[in-house]
């Protein structure tokens, strides 16, 4: 394990098409937990997010990860990515999909099985990802993520439209990987996610309202669940 | 760079056009009716054989067409489905992924070669002084150079429509000067001298000279000259393909 969180930020700006949409925020994602990165959407939870995996342009700021610059060539294969389009090929099966992946990240094929059972997909594998159901693609495109046992998990929305007992069973996943040292980053509008995270952040509008633990933020604000938490702050900074 | 993520790239994009028997069946089957249509349109024409004229330089226009729109499409469907961030988010070689694809669409094109000159040949009765063989790799160099084109181009449009418009603006003018409607020298200075700089201008010659003669030494050195732009195209793709995107 490496010393010191696995994600830290420092005075993140980030510019685009001529308008600031971080600006200038201080954050650090720990090893060993699930942090919620919580806000409505178009407030940067994206761009945030591109920034960790090194693909985002006009970023200022000092942002280091898993103790190198962020975008650095090393992290490459130690950085699992979810976007929010599922990004994995339609005309493909499951498994030729991990297949493919796993041959760029230079991981071994028991890692597909592997990952495949992880989101609850053994027994598909065969399938065109075509022919599958919205919820079944977008756990595609988290087991490619979590091919190689990634250091650092960045998922942009992952359970948004699942149903019920399958987000219960990804955010289960998502803390047994943090339980074996992984630092797990997961976005979400939905407020009523917060609850499931070791550790939050709140965003609006590029800016950070609260961070901290569920409790600790709902303590501060005086109620007793987040989005009231959330509503409370926007008042009180207003 | 590394030959085992090249490697899968192509295996993947062959995987996708194996589960496409329809784009696949096109790819081979149009060349082939199209030479035998233009075979038809000059089969009563009295005196020289017009179709012997045409042929050639078709065999090398069409790789050349075909590839390039197929190359455009597919990588603009990996940008906007997500795919290319992924992949640029991994441990991928620019070049991994431009090779990767020259590499898969070059295969397709050799199938492709392959039935359109042994239609011409073997059925239309195109008359070839050069080795047919040849004939064959100038195609596949043809189709290596659209591919090449395509995936730099890819890189500037944003929509599929962009995507469209850069063969009316980047391929149509080619045809034009490559000399099919007029022999370049014959043509005014200017665009003589335009045509020298065009890569399908040597392609054609390549098959020309192929068609007239059985001497090889200007076929390999327009040959080297199609290759020298298939790799400048795909060092400008690599280029211009940017990890960090706005």
């Amino acid at each position: 394990m490496s010393v010191g969180p696995a994600v830290e930020a420092r005075d993140l700006r980030v510019t685009r098409g001529g308008h600031e949409v971080l600006h200038g925020i201080d954050f650090a994602v720990p090893g060993g937990e699930v942090t919620g990165l919580l806000g409505p959407s178009g407030c940067g939870k994206t761009t945030l997010m591109r920034v960790l995996v090194g693909v985002q342009a006009h970023v200022e700021g000092t942002v280091t990860v898993l103790g190198q610059p962020a975008g650095s060539r090393g992290l490459r294969s130690r950085i699992g990515y979810v976007t929010q389009a599922a990004s994995v090929y339609d005309d493909l099966s499951i498994v030729e999909n991990l297949a493919f992946f796993a041959r760029v990240l230079g991981v071994g094929r028991d890692e597909i099985h592997r990952c495949i059972e992880a989101v609850d997909l053994a027994g598909h594998g065969d399938q065109v990802v075509r022919n599958l159901s919205g919820g079944q693609r977008s756990r595609v495109n988290l087991a490619v993520a979590l091919l190689g046992e990634p250091d650092l998990l960045v998922l942009d929305e992952p359970t948004v439209g699942l149903d019920p007992v399958l987000r219960e069973s990804l955010w289960a996943t998502f803390h047994r990987l943090a339980d074996d040292g992984a630092a797990v980053l997961v976005s979400s509008h939905v407020m009523d996610e917060a609850e499931r995270c070791d550790r939050l952040l709140l965003m609006r509008d590029g800016a950070f309202l609260a961070e901290g633990a569920p409790a600790e933020i709902k303590q501060k604000a005086g109620v007793d669940d987040v989005e009231q938490a959330f509503l409370a702050i926007v008042r009180g900074a207003g | 760079m590394s030959p085992r993520r090249t490697l899968a790239v192509a295996v993947r994009v062959l995987a996708q056009v194996r589960r496409d028997p329809r784009t696949l069946a096109l790819l081979v089957l149009v060349p082939c009716l199209l030479m035998t249509l233009l075979w038809w349109m000059f089969k009563d024409e009295p005196g020289f054989n017009l179709f012997d004229q045409i042929a050639p330089a078709l065999l090398a226009i069409f790789p050349f067409i075909v590839m390039f729109l197929v190359t455009s499409v597919t990588t603009l469907r990996e940008r906007s489905g997500g795919t290319l961030e992924r992949l640029l988010a991994m441990p991928l070689a620019k070049l991994d992924l431009l090779l990767g694809y020259a590499l898969a669409f070059g295969l397709l094109a050799a199938i492709q070669a392959a039935a359109a000159v042994g239609v011409s040949v073997g059925l239309l009765g195109l008359d070839i002084e050069g080795s047919v063989w040849l004939l064959a790799v100038v195609g596949i160099a043809d189709a290596v150079l659209g591919t090449a084109l395509g995936l730099f181009v890819s890189a500037f449009a944003r929509t599929e429509f962009q995507a469209v418009q850069f063969m009316p603006a980047l391929v149509v003018p080619q045809i034009l000067l490559c000399g099919l409607l007029v022999p370049r020298d014959a043509m005014p200075e200017v665009l003589h001298r335009i045509s020298d700089v065009l890569p399908l201008s040597y392609a054609v010659d390549a098959m020309n000279d192929l068609a007239g003669s059985a001497a090889t030494a200007d076929v390999w050195r327009n040959l080297a000259v199609i290759a020298g732009f298939a790799v400048a195209f795909l060092a400008l793709g690599a280029a211009t393909l940017k990890r960090r995107t706005a």
